[in-house]
C-alpha cells in the first residue's frame, strides 16, 4: 500500500513537469544568458557572423565535454584535458612538420590523446604492469621520432606494442599466480599527475617552442567561413555535433552506456552485477581520451602552431561545461546534451562580456558565479523532487 | 567486450530452470548442490569464521540463523565469491568451488541478496535488474526485450505494479527490496543466498517473497535464508544451521526443534568472569537525570520512552537494526529526531533541533559503535583524540599548551592503562582494545554526566573488555549514568542494573535485571510486536 502509493505520481503532473524541467533546465539558462546579453550588446550579438564565432569558440571544450561527460557519469574525473590538448595539438603540428600527410598526422594526435586516457584508465585501476609497457613504448616511439625516422615507427611500435602485450600477460600468468597486487590511485590524483606528465612531454617533444606547421586542410577546422561555403559551419563545428549525438546514443542506448552509469551510480552493485568495472573505466578514460586528442588537433588548427603551452586550465572550462548541464560529480548523473548546452553558456558568455568590452577579469568572476549558482539550483531542485 | 561476459549473457540465455533439467535429469535422490566444510576466516586479530559446516541440497531452504556477529555475513560473501577463506573447502556439485570474484559465483549460478540494499538509484527497474545480463545485439541495448524479461520476472513475484522504466531513486524502500530480490531471480541462479530480506518489507509482501521461495524451491533452486525471525524461519524454511562465535554448532530440521532450543544454540554460551562486582543499590532514592519521552526518528526508531538515573547502567538489548543505535544518536543529536522530549536534570532539552556541540556542553558524552569509521580520529595522536572534545581543559586563547596535555592525556591512559609507547602516538597504531580504551577516556577526560556507549566492547580482546567494564563500573560508582547499548547479551547481564529491549523501532519497559533471562531477551527482540507490523502495514 505504501509502496503502491509511492508509484502511482508516475503519471502526474507534477512529476512530467519535473521531467521537463529537467531536461530544459540547461536551456532556460542558456536562454536567459542569451536573452541578458541580446539587450546591454549594441545589435550584433545574435548576428549570423557572431553565432559563427560563438560556435567555433566553443569546439574545443564541446569536445572535451564530451568524453568528461562519460568520466563524470562514471564517477571519475580527469584533470588532464589541458595538458592532453596541448601534447596532442603538439604531435599534430609535429607529425606535419615532418612532412606525414595531414590525415596521418590528425590521426596520430587522436590516438595519443586515446593513448594518455588508457594509461590514465590504467594507473587508475591499478594495472601497474600495463602502464609501464606503455610508458615504455611511448619513450621508445618519442626517441625514434626524434631521431629522424617517421612513418616506419608509427607502423612498427604497434606492432612492438601488440606483441608487448601478449609477451607481458603471458610472463604475468605463467609465472606469479593468477592475480597482481595492484595500487589503484584516485581519478583525481592520476589524472592530477597526468597534468604535469602530458604538459611537459608536449614541451619535450616541441622543444620548449611553438611549432609552425605548414599550409593544410587541417588548419581550416575551424575557420569562421569554410571552404564550400554550403557547409554554413566550420567543419569542426559538424564534427563536435556529429560526436555529440553519437555519445548521446551511446550512452542512452548500448550496453556499454547503461553500464558507464551503473558504474557511477553504485559501483558496488555493478561489480557484483558481474560488470568488469576495471575494464569498463580503462575503456571510458581511453574513449575520453581520444576526444581529448581531437580537442587537441582543434586546438592546433585554430593557432595553426603546436604550442605546448596553449590550454592550460581547460579542464576547468570542460568540466564545468559538464556541471553546468546538469552532471553530478559523485557519478550517474549528466547527459551530453547538458553539456553541450553548459558549453554554449560559457562561450556565450565569455562573447557577451567581450562584445561589452568588460575586461577578461569581469568573465571570468562571471563563470565561476554560474557554476556555483548552477549547481546550488541543481541541487535545490533535485531535493524538492525527493522531499 | 570480455570473453567472460559474453558467456554470462549465453548462460542466461537459457530459458528459465532448463539447464537444472539438463543436469539434473535422472537423479531422484535429493542431492547435495553446496557443500562447505571447515571454513576459516580471519579480519586481523577477530575470526570471524572458525570451522564452519554447511550441506545444502537441491531444492532445500536452509536458514542461517545466529546472533549478531556470529559470522552468517561473512559466510554468505565468502560463498557469494566476495572474500576469499583462509582454510577449508567448498564444492558445487561434487566439483571444487572456489569463487575468485563475485562474477565468478554469479557464473556459478550462485546469486546473493545483500543485506543493505545494492541498487543503482540513478537507472530504472529493467537495468538494475538486468545489470550484467542485459539483453543487447552487438552492444546494442534492446530495450524492447529487456523491458519484457524485467516484466515476466516482476510478474513471477506478483509486483507487475512496478514499471521497468521507473527509475528506481523513486522507488519506496520496499519497492526496492522486490527489485533487488528480481535481479538475483532473473540470473538464473542455482543457489540464492538472502541477507535478511525480510528487514525492509512489508507483511503482505514477506508473503509474496515466501510465495516465491516456495516456487523457486519446486523448481529445484536452492535458498540459504538468513533471518532473525524465528517465525519466519519456522514458515519458511525446511532446515536450519546456527552459527555462533563463527562455528556451525547445530544443523537440522526445523520441524524438529523448539524455537526454546533454537535460542539455547544461539545465546549458549558461558558468562565469563570478566565483570566487576557490583555492590547492589536500590535506585528508588537517586533524582533521575536523564528522561527520554516517545522519541522517534523515523525510519528505524519508532518510539522510545525511558529514564536514567545517577549511579546506575541502564542496558538497551536488540537486534541490529532495529533502532537501538538510531536511539543513542538522536539523543546525542546527531540524527534529527521527528518528535518526543528529552529532559536533562529537571530541564527540557530541544530534542529536534539537538546538535552533539550542545550535548557535549550539557555533558552528555557518546561512545559511537564505528570505532573506526566516526568514534576516533585515527591519524591524530592519542593525546589529540583524549582532548579534543574539551581542548578548553589545556589551552588558553586558543593556544594548545602541549605539556598541559601531555598530562592530562598521561593521566587518563594510566587510569586506563592503555598500552601505548608514547602520547603522540597516532591512534591508529593502537590495537583495538586500546582505541576502544582511548574512546572511553575521551569520555572521562570530557567528565560528562551521562555516557551513551554503543557496543563498547565490540571486537576487543578479553583483557581489555574487562579494562572498560571495570571503568564502566567505575563511572557508575561516581555516580554518572550509564546507557549501554550492546549485542552481547551476557555483558548486558553483567554490568546493567536495569534492561530494555529494543524491537523493531520500539523499546520495551525497562525492567530490573533480575527480571530478565537471556531466552526473555532473544524473545523479545526476535519476536517483536508482529501485530504492530501489520498495523503499520495498514
Amino acid at each position: 500500500m505504501v509502496a503502491e502509493a509511492k508509484q502511482i505520481p508516475d503519471f502526474s503532473f507534477s512529476t512530467f513537469l519535473q521531467k521537463w524541467l529537467n531536461r530544459v533546465g540547461p536551456i532556460l539558462g542558456l536562454a536567459l544568458v542569451i536573452l541578458i546579453f541580446y539587450t546591454l550588446t549594441p545589435g550584433h550579438y545574435l548576428s549570423t557572423f557572431n553565432l559563427r564565432v560563438v560556435l567555433g569558440q566553443t569546439v574545443i571544450v564541446a569536445i572535451g565535454a564530451i568524453g568528461m561527460t562519460m568520466i563524470i557519469v562514471s564517477g571519475g574525473i580527469d584533470l588532464s584535458v589541458g595538458s592532453v590538448i596541448a601534447l596532442t595539438g603538439v604531435i599534430t603540428a609535429v607529425s606535419l612538420n615532418a612532412g606525414l600527410s595531414p590525415a596521418i598526422a590528425v590521426t596520430a594526435g587522436i590516438l595519443a590523446g586515446g593513448s594518455v586516457g588508457l594509461v590514465n584508465g590504467l594507473v587508475i585501476t591499478g594495472l601497474t604492469f600495463h602502464v609501464l609497457y606503455f610508458v615504455l613504448v611511448a619513450w621508445i616511439e618519442i626517441l625514434l621520432f626524434r631521431a629522424g625516422f617517421r612513418l616506419i615507427p608509427m607502423a612498427a611500435c604497434l606492432g612492438f606494442l601488440l606483441l608487448l602485450r601478449f609477451l607481458l600477460s603471458f610472463i604475468i600468468r605463467r609465472f606469479s599466480g593468477r592475480t597482481l597486487p595492484r595500487f589503484g590511485v584516485v581519478p583525481f590524483i592520476a589524472t592530477l599527475g597526468m597534468l604535469g606528465v602530458a604538459r611537459g612531454t608536449a614541451k619535450w617533444l616541441a622543444g620548449e617552442q611553438t611549432v609552425n606547421v605548414p599550409e593544410t586542410w587541417v588548419n581550416e577546422l575551424i575557420v569562421l567561413f569554410p571552404r564550400p561555403a554550403w557547409l554554413l559551419l566550420a567543419p569542426g563545428v559538424w564534427v563536435a555535433i556529429i560526436l555529440a549525438v553519437i555519445a548521446a546514443i551511446v550512452l542512452r542506448n548500448t550496453v556499454f552506456g547503461r553500464r558507464v552509469f551503473a558504474l557511477g551510480s553504485n559501483e558496488v552493485a555493478a561489480r557484483a552485477c558481474g560488470i568488469a568495472t576495471d575494464r569498463l573505466k580503462i575503456w571510458i578514460y581511453g574513449l575520453a581520451g581520444l576526444l581529448f586528442g581531437l580537442a587537441g588537433v582543434m586546438q592546433m588548427s585554430r593557432l595553426r602552431q603546436g604550442d605546448p603551452t596553449v590550454a592550460a586550465g581547460t579542464e576547468l572550462d570542460v568540466i564545468a561545461a559538464v556541471v553546468i548541464g546538469g552532471g553530478s560529480l559523485s557519478g550517474g548523473e549528466g547527459t551530453i546534451f547538458g553539456s553541450m548546452i553548459g558549453a554554449l553558456i560559457m562561450a556565450f558568455l565569455r562573447n557577451g562580456c567581450q562584445q561589452i568590452g568588460w575586461h577578461n577579469y569581469v568573465q571570468e568572476i562571471i563563470i565561476g558565479a554560474i557554476i556555483v549558482i548552477a549547481v546550488a539550483v541543481d541541487r535545490w531542485r533535485t531535493a524538492r523532487v525527493a522531499a | 567486450m570480455s570473453d567472460k561476459l559474453q558467456f554470462v549473457v549465453a548462460f542466461n540465455e537459457v530459458p528459465y530452470g532448463r539447464h537444472d533439467k539438463l543436469k539434473f535429469a535422472g537423479q531422484c535422490e535429493p542431492m547435495t548442490v553446496l557443500s562447505i566444510s571447515d571454513i576459516h576466516k580471519r579480519f586481523g586479530p577477530t575470526l570471524a569464521l572458525d570451522g564452519v559446516n554447511l550441506q545444502l541440497r537441491k531444492g532445500e531452504v536452509r536458514a542461517l540463523i545466529g546472533e549478531n556477529g556470529a559470522g552468517k555475513s561473512t559466510l554468505m560473501n565468502v560463498v557469494a565469491g566476495s572474500l576469499r577463506p583462509d582454510h577449508g573447502k567448498m564444492e558445487l556439485e561434487g566439483d571444487p568451488y572456489e569463487p575468485s570474484s563475485p562474477l565468478d559465483a554469479r557464473l556459478h549460478g550462485i546469486a546473493l541478496i545483500h543485506q543493505e540494499l545494492s541498487l543503482c538509484p540513478h537507472l530504472s527497474v529493467a537495468e538494475n535488474i538486468m545489470m550484467g545480463i542485459e539483453s543487447s545485439r552487438l552492444g546494442w541495448l534492446d530495450r524492447q526485450s529487456l523491458h519484457a524479461r524485467t516484466l515476466e520476472v516482476l510478474k513471477t513475484f506478483h509486483h507487475a505494479d512496478i514499471r521497468p522504466e521507473t527509475r528506481v531513486a523513486d522507488l519506496s524502500l520496499p519497492s526496492r527490496q522486490i527489485v533487488e530480490t528480481c535481479r538475483a531471480i532473473a540470473a538464473r541462479a542455482r543457489i540464492i543466498l538472502m541477507d535478511e530480506p525480510t528487514s525492509s518489507l512489508q507483511r503482505d509482501d514477506v508473503e509474496r517473497l515466501f510465495a516465491l521461495i516456495r516456487k523457486l524451491k519446486n523448481e529445484g533452486i536452492s535458498v540459504i535464508y538468513i533471518s532473525h525471525f524465528l517465525e519466519e524461519v519456522r514458515e519458511i524454511a525446511d532446515s536450519f544451521t546456527v552459527l555462533r562465535d563463527g562455528k556451525s554448532v547445530a544443523t537440522g530440521e526445523i520441524a524438529s526443534v523448539t524455537d526454546e532450543q533454537l535460542i539455547a544454540h544461539m545465546v549458549g554460551r558461558p558468562v565469563e568472569n570478566l565483570f566487576p562486582h557490583r555492590s547492589a543499590k536500590s535506585f528508588e532514592g537517586q533524582d533521575t537525570i536523564l528522561e527520554v519521552r516517545d522519541l522517534a526518528a523515523p525510519p528505524l526508531l519508532k518510539r522510545a520512552s525511558f529514564e536514567l538515573r545517577r549511579g546506575e547502567i541502564l542496558g538497551i538489548a536488540g537486534l541490529m537494526g532495529s533502532g537501538r543505535t538510531p536511539l543513542v544518536r538522536a539523543i546525542f543529536g546527531l540524527d534529527k529526531a521527528e518528535s518526543g522530549t528529552i529532559t536533562l536534570k529537571g530541564k527540557a532539552l530541544s530534542a529536534r533541533g539537538g546538535t552533539p556541540a550542545m550535548r557535549l556542553f550539557q555533558r552528555l558524552g557518546y561512545v559511537s559503535e564505528d570505532r573506526k569509521g566516526e568514534g576516533l580520529a585515527l591519524r591524530l595522536s592519542v593525546a589529540d583524540n583524549i582532548t579534543l572534545t574539551r581542548f578548553a581543559s589545556c589551552s588558553r586563547w586558543g593556544w594548545l599548551d602541549l605539556s598541559r596535555q601531555r598530562k592530562q592525556t598521561e593521566r587518563q591512559i594510566n587510569s586506563l592503562s592503555v598500552k601505548a609507547r608514547s602520547v603522540r602516538q597516532p591512534v591508529s597504531t593502537l590495537s583495538g582494545g586500546n582505541q576502544q580504551k582511548v574512546a572511553l577516556a575521551r569520555l572521562l577526560h570530557q567528565d560528562a554526566d551521562v555516557l551513551l556507549l554503543d557496543e563498547p566492547t565490540r571486537g576487543i580482546d578479553i583483557g581489555s573488555k574487562a579494562q572498560v567494564y571495570e571503568t564502566i563500573a567505575q563511572c557508575a560508582a561516581e555516580n554518572r549514568a550509564i546507557l549501554m547499548v550492546s549485542s552481547y547479551l551476557p555483558e548486558l547481564f553483567g554490568m546493567c542494573d536495569r534492561l530494555a529491549v529494543m524491537s523493531r523501532g520500539r523499546l520495551s519497559a525497562a525492567k530490573p535485571i533480575d527480571d530478565w533471562t537471556p531466552e526473555s531477551v532473544m524473545q523479545a527482540a526476535i519476536g517483536g510486536d508482529e501485530s504492530d507490523q501489520r498495523n503499520a502495514a495498514e
